[in-house]
């Protein structure tokens, strides 16, 4: 693999809220746009890094995390919030607080028409089951819209998702090089 | 498939095996095995799901992670486990190894009239786990080998998966609490976690 330049700071803001929030397992299918957070869960001692064979599992496993006196955060893209549907039910069922990323598909230049259903379902899919929803599109403003997310999260108890545009990744390359 | 015709009393088997982990940190799929946790002696470091169907293993995988010096236990059914199967993938890519899976499997979905589940027709949950990198992932068919799993549980050297083949039979519904934010919270409090 070739050495990367350094991750957006927006990227960097992301991890350093979790770590500084004292979360210590970090549940995801990967993206794009989490890989610094990613990338810093596997190298972080004090945090475990759950890979998942699809975002439902993450619901429970943070759920799981709580439980058991951790904090944990799940990372997704927007075509995950459908595979979680269901699974939200766990959340409000028993009021677990729960904080996710997730990742924008399908809504600003994206070459994929099959991203699009899913993608402008997202937001409503999150809402109808309970979920309060935060939004950041600005790379500046990343920082404080995933903290207040987080500590509404944590300190109030409360379910939220925070989605990240699609803008702020930029268009997709699409032809390898 | 080999279908042994000798089978484990679901009620009496589960019994046996919480009597001997009374440290374990225990997780209910829905359905039967809530039922059968719940009847063999109400705990509140037991958490049963009354939904969320697939979502026991992956919550004991979060609960295991976040707890690894106390062993815990999964208890579900066929078909919890199989709509979460991927999750004994990702159990195995952590190797938690305070993890045990046990799944009491009569190869039916009892609780919605006893229909045929794929491990009737032709799936080897043994074969999935070890397939998804669960090693030490075995079946029996009988109480006498309790003990044996048991040792597992409390030994924590791994991630441990159990088929355990159950008689399809509907032992008396003995219902645990439906408050799962009564039941998360006595959890927590089991372990001396306060509420957020």
């Amino acid at each position: 693999m070739t050495q990367t330049a350094p991750a957006p700071a927006w990227q960097q803001d992301i991890f350093r809220i979790l770590k500084s929030g004292g979360v210590r397992q970090i549940a995801y299918v990967p993206d794009a746009g989490h890989s610094h957070v990613i990338r810093g869960a596997i190298a972080d001692p004090d945090i475990q890094d759950v890979v998942l064979t699809t975002e439902e599992e993450g619901v429970a496993v943070v759920s799981g995390a709580w439980l058991g006196g951790q904090r944990a955060a799940l990372l997704m893209q927007s075509s995950g919030v459908g595979n979680c549907v269901n699974m939200f039910s766990l959340l409000q069922a028993a009021q677990f607080p729960f904080f996710t990323l997730v990742t924008m598909r399908g809504e600003y230049a994206d070459f994929n028409p099959w991203q699009g259903p899913m993608g402008r379902a997202t937001q409503d899919a999150l809402e109808l089951m309970g979920i309060t929803v935060l939004r950041a599109s600005e790379p500046e403003e990343v920082g404080e819209i995933v903290q207040a997310g987080f500590d509404a999260a944590f300190e109030a108890g409360e379910r939220v998702a925070v989605l990240l545009g699609q803008n702020l990744i930029g268009r997709k390359k699409w032809e390898r090089k | 498939m080999t279908e042994s015709t000798v089978k484990a009393d679901r009620r009496a088997f589960v019994s046996k095996l919480l009597g001997l982990v009374p440290d374990a940190l225990v997780v209910t799929g829905l359905g039967s095995a809530s039922y059968d946790v719940f009847a063999a002696g109400d705990r509140d470091k037991n958490y049963y799901l009354w939904g969320a169907m697939g979502g026991a293993a992956p919550l004991a995988l979060g609960l295991a992670l976040a707890q690894p010096d106390r062993p815990v236990v999964c208890i579900t059914g066929d078909g919890e486990q199989l709509m979460g199967v991927g999750s004994l993938g990702s159990i195995a890519a952590r190797q938690p190894r305070n993890l045990t899976i046990v799944v009491l499997d009569n190869g039916h979905f009892g609780e919605t009239g006893m229909q045929r589940s794929h491990t009737s027709l032709g799936t080897d949950l043994v074969a999935v786990a070890k397939g998804f990198g669960i090693a030490d992932a075995f079946g029996v068919d009988s109480i006498a080998r309790v003990g044996e799993i048991a040792e597992r549980v409390n030994a924590r050297l791994g991630p441990t998966f159990v088929r355990v083949a159950i008689e399809a039979d509907e032992p008396p519904r003995a219902l645990p609490p439906r408050d799962g934010t009564y039941i998360k919270n006595r959890f927590r409090a089991a372990l001396g976690l306060a509420p957020f």
